[in-house]
């Protein structure tokens, strides 16, 4: 049942995308209870992806982006 | 001069997402967006022997997509030969039944300050991810933003899901440290 803070922080990101399983997310739990420091990763790391998702980020996607790079370059000469 | 130089190659890593948000929530199209902030790099170009760096770059670069912007809802109000600004929240959805249903569904019209504060906190967001290395903030856009599945970035990437979850820590690390920082 133990795990390493590492193995916590990598369940507690996996989590953040709904990508952790439920066991897992008990031994989180149980080492949170345990370890300051990773709970307060784990509220900072949830409260990241809260913002995020309040924020509605968009982003262009990278074949945009390369075509803006093409057509700048183009223009810079 | 030297201290005064632009980046011409760096601004669509840099600030191509921040400026693209920007427009996003003032045009509400994407497609219209992205011409604009294409047309913001090139008027930037053109222009660039005006800056005096008495502007960071991003500063300057978001002035003129603001012209941009203006520029862009006269155009549409001459096309239509009308005076008043046309606001058209759904423009491109398909719309299907109550007309006034749509418009009071629509989210952003809710209330005008959480909007407000939350373009505010996705600037501040953009701002804080073009400051990752590059691998980084491409791998946490793709995974956070566009929502894609862990498979299918170490697919595109070539790099195996270890790999993607020591990328994904270092960069929300980073970010919840920034965001500290200029958030609250």
């Amino acid at each position: 049942m133990k795990i390493s803070c590492e193995e916590a922080s990598n369940i507690c990101n996996k989590s953040q995308y709904k990508e952790a399983g439920g066991w897992e997310i008990l031994k989180l739990r149980l080492h949170i209870i345990m370890c300051k420091a990773c709970a307060k990763f784990t509220k900072e790391n949830t409260m990241l992806t809260s913002l995020c998702d309040r924020a509605g980020l968009n982003v262009l996607s990278e074949s945009d982006k390369d075509e803006m790079r093409k057509d700048l370059k183009k223009h810079l000469q | 001069m030297a201290a005064y130089e632009l980046k011409p190659e760096t601004w669509v890593d840099q600030y191509a997402d921040y400026l693209f948000n920007y427009a996003v929530a003032r045009v509400s199209d994407a497609e219209i967006a992205k011409d604009l902030v294409q047309e913001t790099f090139f008027a930037g170009l053109n222009s660039a022997k005006n800056y005096k760096g008495d502007a960071a770059e991003r500063t300057w670069l978001i002035a003129i997509l603001k012209r941009k912007v203006i520029d862009h809802y006269r155009k549409i109000n001459s096309k239509k030969g009308k005076a008043e600004v046309r606001i058209n929240y759904n423009a491109n959805a398909d719309s299907e039944g109550d007309w006034l249903e749509e418009q009071v569904a629509d989210p952003f019209s809710k209330d005008g300050d959480n909007t407000l504060e939350n373009e505010e906190l996705g600037l501040a967001i953009q701002e804080c991810i073009s400051k990752l290395p590059k691998k980084q903030s491409l791998v946490f856009n793709m995974k956070t933003i566009q929502g894609m599945s862990t498979e299918d970035i170490c697919n595109e990437l070539g790099i195996n899901p270890s790999n993607l979850w020591v990328m994904i820590h270092r960069a929300r690390t980073a970010l919840m440290g920034c965001l500290n920082q200029n958030w609250y």
